[in-house]
């Protein structure tokens, strides 16, 4: 009758006790199942937030120097720990990257390490792109095409850029072991071939996970709210909002444009906590844009899509690029992406 | 013939996964055979197009065959039947490719000058390998070579093939044997760009050797500076920098002119067939697929298996690339083949560059298993709960497509815990995330199974996060659900209970510190049977006693049941009465056996457990409390009550006698017993019937005395083993004999 026999089942002395060792807890593994088990028991996204303060990269580092970061369009993605990563090693790895690049350029043919191609891979530190001093340092990653005639020194073309940062990721370094280097957001600019080969190198050499990151209509308020209630000394761009109405053939798009002292003022008029953001005041603040609204389209936003948010301070598109406008608050926007991204690898 | 063919063909199309099968058709009995040969982990893939094979229809198939034949015999002097015949391997060929076999047959036909060179040229242009080309195909090919057969433009035509299908080859371990043989025909001047092309495939560290270096240098001041030979010198610089002094450009050409071009559509073509190709070139699926990508390295979600030769070595030294060539010290993935191979390497073993690709092998998995390197751990973590959140076709919108896929990758993770015996914590990490969201439909077998593999852990912790989503699941589904979810709880008891009992034998040799007393862990598994206790309960009410269902409740309270006993685990816990009185009342007779044993197995696990008390003397601290034993000998007197001495429910549940009385249940104390019970009915009369079949009517009541008896010997007969344990062990036939004939009337 009972059909179900024990016995049969191979004994495990030893990955028992191993997996006791992970329930006592100490382990990271362990950490990070706790501090799963807490995320998905409490609402996701902590209902209170700081608002940016102005410049928080180190008194020494100049905000100029990541000028060429900003104005960009960055495609974002997750990445979960790099393995064995070494800062010291970047001489190494551009040589094998830009070997990775050729051959997978070359389709099949042997390629040489170490040889010469038209591209050139450059790895270097992003000094101070961090939050805290335990955020491990950011990175950069640049394909250069080199100009078919070495005599003339013409500028080297960029074909793609890619960079790596953690901005106050404190719960994900809690969770892993020294071998490991969290950075867990990736940004890349260039073609997406070019962003598949450089990816899937990482993958192979660092045993790491890239995942694209969207930024859902809930994420994208916070933005709104977070960014308009940044102090500003001059607004360069109006702010401007994108709505998707889902309707076939094509879908229909409401842009709804403000301006940017505007926004503020509607911002000042709905914030009560000084230095945080709410829930409460998000939703208040995207509330009165919607009644606006209505009042003079009869169009309820409020049930479409929210897809792209514009500010002076950075804008955002639900398929996971960002722009960066304002060197200022440079850090607290990447502080929010950082947030998101560790989510999504929780 | 072809009927017989027909009925070979539904059969393989049938048990298209079954080995057995294959055997109808040589060809694809030789891609079985070698499919056992190649890496394991190209299996998969071989295996689908092995399918797809199957797909095409099967007279095709025979003018293959006898197509093949053709060729092998050699030229008929009828030259319609010939141009018929190539036309038949060509279609085959560009449609679906040609097996090993195929190839092999063809080659030798094309090298070995039977027919003219137009045939051979054909002939050479549609060798498309289904999968993979063998390595002793090639071999044979070198040896016509030898024989002189074949004119110069099929030579070339041969190494232009040699060249394009170069990753195709099984092994090249023969081929690189024949290094000399290639070598040596660099003389032929029309050959010579062809055969560089070649051994620049085909060259390693040892085959450089200073004899060849000078003939190369000989063979550059004679033709000039050719780009091929600079090709194959720089490779040989490379290798031994030493052996050439003469300075090359650095600058690169092209070295090699494409030769694989006529081959080139057919080989893009190919790709698609065979996903899991292992030495297909990475495919970058980013720019053609649709608004997300998925995938940057689509043949499969798993990675391929390659040993992480960068990371290790570097950090210890200043890089030296060719080393890399030459295996020094650890022993690589690639040549892991067998289980004892894996002991005497376990020490040097390189682990692969990703982690996710120990799914796959399963000797890797005994690895896994044993090694205590977090970190190693951890990279599976990351990269399974990862892949699982990219994968999973409802977490993600717009994932629809690839609903096949993703169970196929549940069906693997299923595999490796299976194999480990245990569940991994980013599968539990998942289910956090993505029961929530699920629909109940999807894949739903996978995802139970997910479900019974999570480690064991505090029951109260994850109930919220877990149970809570798969009880409001389980009120709203069909039966056929609950009975799955009922089902994969049984099997998640189980786990933890072996995982239990295997932990306290642990613990009583090493002595380990306790974080969660034993007490803990009996009360998270009497919580999970408690939860199981109370859905069962429910659904009987919902589904209205449906026999299906309390099957399946019932097999989870044999495992319950027998806990004690089974596992050592000091943990009795009785079914909620929700459960035991639809089972006791039921009209399904094996549902009633079914109770009779787990009543038995309950009085052995407490009767063992009252034993062991007594002997120990010590109140530990697992004595089960006086409740458990009261609640047990209630069910047990309403059971003995219904069925054997008919006096049912004096105690415990009490129904007015008025109520039956109204009812005009007259003699409703007789009627739940053995002879009554609706669930008893029908042997009640067979038995009857039995003894004079003639009879019309049958007097029930007769069955009394010894007729009682004999009429339990028939039920035991009948295969009611349940009941004949149950009333061995709870009833006392001799001292009950006399009282049970007392209350027959």
């Amino acid at each position: 009758m009972d059909s179900y026999d024990a016995s049969k089942l191979t004994p495990r002395q030893d990955a028992s006790s191993r997996l006791k060792d992970f329930f006592i807890g100490a382990t990271p593994l362990q950490k990070r199942l706790e501090s799963v088990r807490k995320q998905t028991s409490f609402i996701p996204t902590p209902p209170r937030r700081k608002i940016p303060q102005g410049s928080q990269l180190q008194e020494d580092i100049d905000p100029q120097k990541f000028a060429f970061l900003l104005h960009e369009q960055w495609t974002l993605y997750t990445l979960t720990p790099l393995y064995k990563f070494s800062y010291t090693n970047f001489k190494e790895y551009s040589k094998l990257l830009n070997a990775f690049i050729a051959a997978e350029k070359q389709k099949g043919l042997a390629v040489e390490v170490g040889d010469d191609f038209n591209i050139k891979v450059i790895f270097s530190t992003l000094m101070g792109v961090k939050g805290t001093q335990r955020d491990p340092e950011a990175f950069l990653v640049q394909i250069l095409s080199k100009s078919q005639l070495p005599s003339e020194h013409k500028e080297e073309k960029v074909l793609w850029t890619g960079w790596f940062c953690c901005i106050f990721g404190d719960s994900l370094l809690e969770t892993v072991s020294e071998d490991f280097t969290c950075l867990p957001l990736f940004l890349a600019n260039g073609t997406e071939t070019n962003t598949a080969i450089i990816g899937t190198w990482f993958q192979k050499t660092f045993d790491c996970y890239f995942c694209p990151l969207a930024i859902n209509a809930f994420n994208l308020s916070w933005m709104a709210a977070m960014w308009t209630a940044c102090k500003m000394d001059h607004y360069m761009a109006t702010t401007e909002f994108l709505w998707s109405v889902p309707c076939s053939p094509h879908s229909l798009d409401i842009s709804y444009a403000i301006h940017p002292e505007d926004a503020k003022a509607l911002w000042d008029s709905v914030h009560k906590t000084p230095g945080e953001v709410t829930q409460e005041e998000v939703d208040l603040f995207m509330d009165c844009l919607y009644s606006h609204f209505h009042r003079h389209f009869k169009i309820h936003l409020s049930a479409t899509r929210l897809v792209r948010v514009s500010t002076s301070v950075a804008s955002a598109h639900t398929d996971g690029k960002i722009k960066i406008l304002c060197p200022k608050y440079f850090i607290g926007v990447l502080a929010y992406l950082t947030e998101l991204a560790v989510f999504q690898i929780e | 013939m072809s009927s017989q063919k027909k009925v070979n063909s539904w059969t393989r199309k049938r048990t298209s996964q079954g080995s057995s099968s294959y055997q109808t058709r040589l060809s694809a009995w030789r891609i079985q055979e070698d499919l056992n040969d190649s890496k394991s982990l190209s299996k998969r893939g071989q295996n689908n197009t092995v399918e797809d094979y199957e797909g095409t229809d099967d007279q095709a198939e025979d003018a293959l065959q006898i197509a093949l034949r053709y060729f092998e015999k050699g030229p008929i002097k009828t030259s319609q039947s010939k141009e018929k015949h190539l036309k038949t391997v060509e279609n085959v060929a560009w449609k679906n490719g040609l097996t090993a076999e195929g190839i092999d047959i063809l080659l030798s036909v094309a090298l070995s000058g039977k027919f003219g060179s137009a045939v051979n040229t054909r002939i050479f242009k549609c060798m498309i390998p289904a999968t993979l080309i063998s390595e002793d195909s090639v071999v044979k090919a070198v040896s016509w070579l030898c024989a002189g057969k074949c004119s110069g433009s099929t030579k070339v035509l041969f190494y232009r093939w040699l060249i394009a299908m170069f990753d195709f080859i099984d092994h090249k371990e023969q081929i690189n044997l024949l290094y000399g043989f290639f070598f040596a025909s660099l003389q032929d001047d029309t050959l010579c760009p062809y055969v560089c092309h070649l051994l620049y495939l085909l060259t390693k560290k040892e085959n450089v050797k200073p004899f060849r270096v000078r003939k190369l240098l000989d063979l550059q001041a004679k033709m000039g500076m050719q780009p091929h030979l600079q090709a194959l010198l720089s490779l040989y610089k490379f290798f031994v920098p030493t052996l050439i002094s003469v300075s090359l450009p650095m600058r690169k050409k092209m070295y090699f002119k494409n030769s694989e071009n006529p081959w080139k559509t057919a080989l893009l073509a190919l790709r698609p067939r065979n996903q899991e190709f292992p030495s297909e070139p990475l495919k970058l699926m980013l720019a053609n697929v649709h608004p997300i990508k998925r995938k940057w390295n689509s043949h499969s979600i798993i990675p391929v298996l390659n040993s992480c030769n960068y990371s290790k070595e570097s950090r210890k030294k200043r890089m030296n690339l060719s080393d890399y060539f030459s295996s020094n010290g650890s022993f690589p993935l690639e040549q892991l083949k067998s289980f004892p191979q894996l002991l005497q390497n376990i020490h040097c073993l390189e682990l692969p560059s990703q982690m996710g690709a120990v799914l796959n092998s399963s000797l890797l998995l005994h690895y896994i298993n044993c090694v205590r390197d977090e970190s190693v751990l951890l990279r599976l973590y990351h990269w399974l709960s990862q892949t699982l959140q990219e994968e999973c076709t409802w977490y993600k919108v717009n994932n629809y497509d690839h609903g096949k896929e993703f169970a196929n990758f549940l069906d693997t993770i299923l595999r490796a815990e299976c194999f480990l015996q245990e569940g991994f914590y980013s599968c539990e990490a998942f289910l956090y995330k993505s029961l929530p969201l699920w629909d109940g439909l999807c894949c739903r077998s996978q995802f139970l199974q997910l479900v019974s593999w999570i480690p064991f852990s505090s029951f109260s912790e994850v109930k919220p996060l877990l149970f809570d989503h798969l009880s409001r699941l389980f009120f709203t589904s069909s039966i056929f659900f609950k009975c799955s979810v009922l089902q994969c709880l049984k099997e998640l008891l189980q786990n933890w209970l072996l995982w239990l009992s295997m932990d306290i034998h642990v613990k009583s040799v090493r002595n380990s510190p306790l974080e969660t007393t034993l007490g803990g862990s009996m009360n998270s598994v009497s919580e999970l049977i408690r939860y199981v206790g109370w859905l069962s309960t429910t659904a009987v009410r919902l589904e209205s006693n449906r026999t299906f269902l309390l099957h399946f409740i019932l097999d989870f309270y044999e495992k319950v049941c027998d806990i004690y006993i089974n596992y050592s685990l000091p943990l009795v816990v009785l079914f909620p009465p929700g459960v035991f009185y639809p089972a006791l009342l039921s009209l399904d007779s094996s549902i009633l056996n079914q109770l009779c044993y787990i009543m038995d197995r309950y009085h052995k696990n407490l009767t063992a457990a009252k034993k062991n008390e007594f002997v120990h003397k010590t109140k530990s601290e697992f004595s089960f409390s006086s409740k458990t034993y009261q609640e047990f000998n209630q069910y047990l007197t309403a059971m003995v009550g219904c069925l054997w001495t008919s006096r049912p429910f004096q105690k415990g549940i009490y129904i007015d006698s008025e109520v039956l009385g109204n009812d005009s249940v007259a003699e409703y104390k007789k009627s739940l017993n053995l002879v009554h019970h609706p669930a008893f009915l029908s042997y009640t009369v067979s038995f009857l019937l039995q003894e004079c079949p003639e009879e019309r009517k049958v007097n029930m009541s007769s069955i009394r005395g010894k007729k009682w008896n004999w009429y339990l010997d028939y039920l035991f007969s009948e295969g009611l083993h349940g009941l004949k344990h149950f009333i061995r062990s709870s009833i006392h036939r001799s001292s009950v004999l006399a009282e049970s004939i007392n209350h027959q009337h």
